[in-house]
């Protein structure tokens, strides 16, 4: 019950923070961009959205850093008997993570905010370039240790059976981690895009500053385009490391109860839970399932009831079949999107070389819509990797029911978790009116002309009137 | 030296580099509803610490990553037997960090006096519990022979460790004062200055009481030792200077103030890191709570290649943003000033 709870609100503070994550990630990589452009070509009205996805940036940063600062608690609080097992292995990435990329992500974030009229134009570009190196590189170092959960490397086993580091090296070339990270920024990209799109969208069908949002359209989809395609790619990849390192977890994506070979694909299924080992299957796509997991036309996969039997006579007595449901519909709830994104992406490339994209009806409504679907992604990949895991906290190595901390009492839980999903609805709701209202409010009107009748008409002389 | 003796020394500088720094951001965010009267003159006492805050905090997250890496155990034990007052904590933390993003984003009174509020407690809560929290580690908690609390919330609230928590409060709002004094200017120093002066004299004497009742609770000889006799010059100077116009000695005495401070509960600790008071066979020391040898290391070697390029870039952040802020006019009066014709309206920007 407490190591329920204890998972509960675990969950659910880092899928809340993960909602953000990506947004920072994603958009300081974009303002990064834009500002660069602007330094080249100094033309105003790339300040100005600079400054205005710049705001939107801030915003989520300030819940992206307090929601995170949770999560590094939560490990000792929630999960001391964890904690106690693997800091040895697991805290050196998270002690890096402080002090190679949340120092310089905040410092830097400092100096960007408060650097425009402070300091040469040069420095406080590059200032925003940290920005964006440092919350890739957190991202790095979190994945790291995250991966080592996934597939423990470079330890040893101490005399008391704890997992002792023996070789950080191999911690940063773990294939899961490498994999792992390629997607975690590539899924970041994708939604930093995506946002910025939305919005762009959402300018360019109101015929409201047209030109400047017409720039961060494209800009949106040229990111977006090749971010989409490798992952694709980069996905089907981690797929099949998984399918080595973890195979149950991605027999369990497949709801794949008995060894098959070559393997078909099923597009959907009905029932299939963990206790339904024949849900009604519809769709099935020939030899698909082999070349996903394996990479080759025939590959055969191991079903769950053999993994279960080997693990066993492996580890003892015990359920080792994650959460069925789970995996089957996270992955395949981030395989479809992800293809409709793809094919969004496709689309805008299409317009930008006919040159449309700003007045094509449809495609703006869609990019406008299509902004959910970052976030439900990222919250599936995420269930899909986690979930997959158990029962183990650290596979093979320790397992979640033996990680919670034994101080720490149901009722501590429940106030921590009652707390913080009030705390979370109350900033979720504050952010949401903010991003909205800021998202609305438009560019700021320091310089420049607004744009809002043609395209490549130049900046209009304007009276200096309108500071306040 | 031990690597584990190095890893509890620079776990200790991370807490007492927190506590320096995030001292006047608590400070400041305490005190700003005192010294600024108007919305202008609030959001000018905080924009003293705008660039800075987050970098700022971002010690915290180090001192408690950087246990997790080299004190596994410590960690552990201590985090999850100070549950409830971590969760106010980071509760504390989140009301502050978001209102600094937030506040100025409406013209809402109602958002505005929230998120003030948000701010104002948050930035008292913090340096209590976690003062609280840090005095719990000398005077010893409930922990059994598995090292694991067997206390419960108010358990914490012991009263060396509350009082240690009220001291730290103390300075920290008395160095939020004479940061104050260092960054404004006119009528908003006045009122730092006027309000560091019963500050300082409640700090002193906090400081004074804590020394002593240290002494009793830490063992040892009964004279206080060097850096608590540092800590409590450091404060009187602070006290006696923030009514000056030393505005940079006040503020540097207030720094080692609670420098001196938190130093002294690590020097007293050492080579324990949490004492249990159910027996001293369970304290959790620097041996037997430490990773092992390799783990250390490789710390070792980060920690000597990044921390310096963080003291680097930091301390250029606050060289970049060191001159003091202009405070905004005094709140107008009600009536246009005499013989003053009413603000001529802006001209309206011509239609784009």
């Amino acid at each position: 019950m407490t190591n329920d709870l204890a998972r509960w609100q675990f969950a659910t503070t880092s899928i809340y923070h993960f909602l953000f994550v990506p947004v920072t990630i994603g958009l300081a990589f974009l303002v990064a961009l834009l500002q660069t452009a602007w330094y080249r070509n100094q033309q105003p009205e790339y300040k100005r959205v600079t400054k205005f996805f710049g705001t939107l940036l801030l915003i989520n940063v300030a819940i992206g850093v307090v929601t995170g600062l949770v999560q590094e608690f939560e490990f000792g609080m929630n999960w001391s008997a964890y904690s106690r097992f693997v800091g040895d292995v697991f805290g050196g990435p998270l002690a890096m993570e402080g002090l190679a990329a949340f120092f310089l992500e905040s410092t830097f974030l400092g100096l960007w905010i408060f650097g425009w009229d402070r300091l040469p134009k040069r420095v406080h570009l590059a200032c925003i370039w940290l920005v964006a190196a440092g919350s890739m590189l957190s991202a790095m170092f979190i994945l790291a240790a995250n991966s080592w959960m996934q597939h423990p490397v470079g330890y040893v086993l101490n005399h008391q059976g704890q997992p002792e580091l023996n070789n950080v090296w191999a911690l940063f070339t773990n294939p899961t981690f490498l994999w792992g990270y390629v997607h975690v920024i590539l899924a970041s990209l994708v939604t930093g895009s995506l946002v910025m799109l939305a919005i762009s969208a959402w300018y360019l069908r109101k015929q409201r500053e047209v030109s400047a949002f017409h720039q961060t359209a494209r800009l949106s989809v040229l990111v977006l385009l090749p971010a989409i395609m490798l992952q694709m790619f980069v996905g089907n990849k981690l797929g099949e490391i998984e399918n080595t390192y973890q195979p149950v977890k991605i027999a369990a994506a497949e709801a794949q109860w008995e060894n098959c070979k070559p393997c078909s694909f099923s597009a959907f299924q009905v029932g299939g839970g963990s206790n339904d080992q024949t849900p009604t299957q519809v769709i099935l796509i020939p030899h698909l399932l082999s070349i996903l997991a394996t990479g080759t036309w025939g590959g055969a996969v191991v079903g769950l009831n053999q993994l279960q039997r080997e693990d066993v006579k492996k580890y003892g007595p015990g359920n080792y079949i994650p959460d069925v449901f789970i995996q089957y519909w996270s992955m395949r709830v981030m395989a479809y999107l992800g293809s409709l994104i793809a094919l969004l992406a496709l689309w805008g490339a299409w317009l930008i070389h006919k040159g449309r994209l700003d007045r094509s009806k449809w495609f703006l409504r869609a990019g406008l819509g299509a902004v959910v679907t970052p976030f439900v992604m990222n919250t599936a990949g995420w269930l899909l990797t986690e979930s997959g895991r158990q029962p183990w906290i650290v596979q093979g190595l320790m397992k979640t029911i033996n990680a919670n901390s034994p101080s720490v009492t149901s009722t501590d839980i429940w106030i921590s978790l009652i707390s913080f999903v009030l705390i979370y609805l109350a900033l979720g709701a504050a952010d949401l009116v903010l991003m909205l209202r800021y998202a609305r409010k438009g560019l700021d009107p320091e310089e420049g002309g607004d744009g809002v009748e043609g395209s490549s008409s130049p900046p209009q002389p304007t009276v200096p009137a309108m500071s306040y | 030296m031990q690597l584990h003796t190095i890893w509890f020394v620079i776990v200790s500088i991370f807490w007492t580099g927190f506590f320096v720094l995030e001292g006047f951001d608590f400070g400041v965010g305490v005190l700003h509803t005192i010294v600024g009267r108007t919305d202008a003159e609030r959001k000018h006492a905080l924009s003293t610490i705008g660039p800075w805050w987050d970098g700022n905090e971002v010690w915290l997250i180090v001192a408690g990553a950087g246990m997790f890496a080299a004190f596994p155990g410590w960690y552990a034990t201590m985090f999850s037997a100070l549950y409830l007052a971590l969760l106010l904590v980071l509760i504390a933390l989140m009301a502050r960090g978001v209102s600094f993003e937030f506040k100025d984003k409406s013209e809402d009174p109602r958002w505005r006096t929230t998120w003030r509020w948000a701010m104002t407690l948050g930035c008292v809560l913090i340096p209590l519990l976690l003062g609280t929290g840090l005095g719990d580690l000398l005077n010893g908690l409930p922990i059994d022979s598995a090292h694991e609390y067997t206390g419960d919330f108010f358990g914490l609230l012991t009263p060396y460790g509350l009082f240690t928590g009220v001291t730290l409060l103390a300075l920290c709002l008395l160095h939020g004062a004479t940061f104050l004094k260092l960054r404004t200017t006119d009528h908003v120093r006045e009122r730092a200055r006027a309000v560091a002066r019963p500050l300082g004299w409640v700090a002193i004497a906090c400081v004074f009481g804590w020394v002593i009742w240290t002494r009793s609770v830490a063992g040892g000889p009964d004279v206080p030792q060097p850096v608590e006799i540092l800590a409590v010059l450091a404060v009187a100077f602070a006290a006696r200077l923030a009514i000056t116009d030393h505005d940079g000695f006040a503020f540097a005495s207030s720094a080692v103030a609670i420098a001196a401070l938190v130093g002294s509960i690590f020097i007293d600790l050492y080579p324990n890191v949490m004492i249990s008071s159910t027996s001293s066979a369970y304290n959790l020391t620097v041996n037997n709570s430490a990773s092992g040898h390799y783990a250390l290391v490789v710390m070792t070697v980060v920690a000597a290649i990044f921390f310096p390029l963080v003291l680097i870039y930091q301390g250029w952040s606050f060289h970049v943003f060191r001159a003091r802020l202009k405070s905004p006019a005094p709140a107008p009066q009600a009536a246009p000033p005499a013989g003053g014709m009413p603000p001529a309206p802006q001209p309206a920007a011509p239609p784009a």
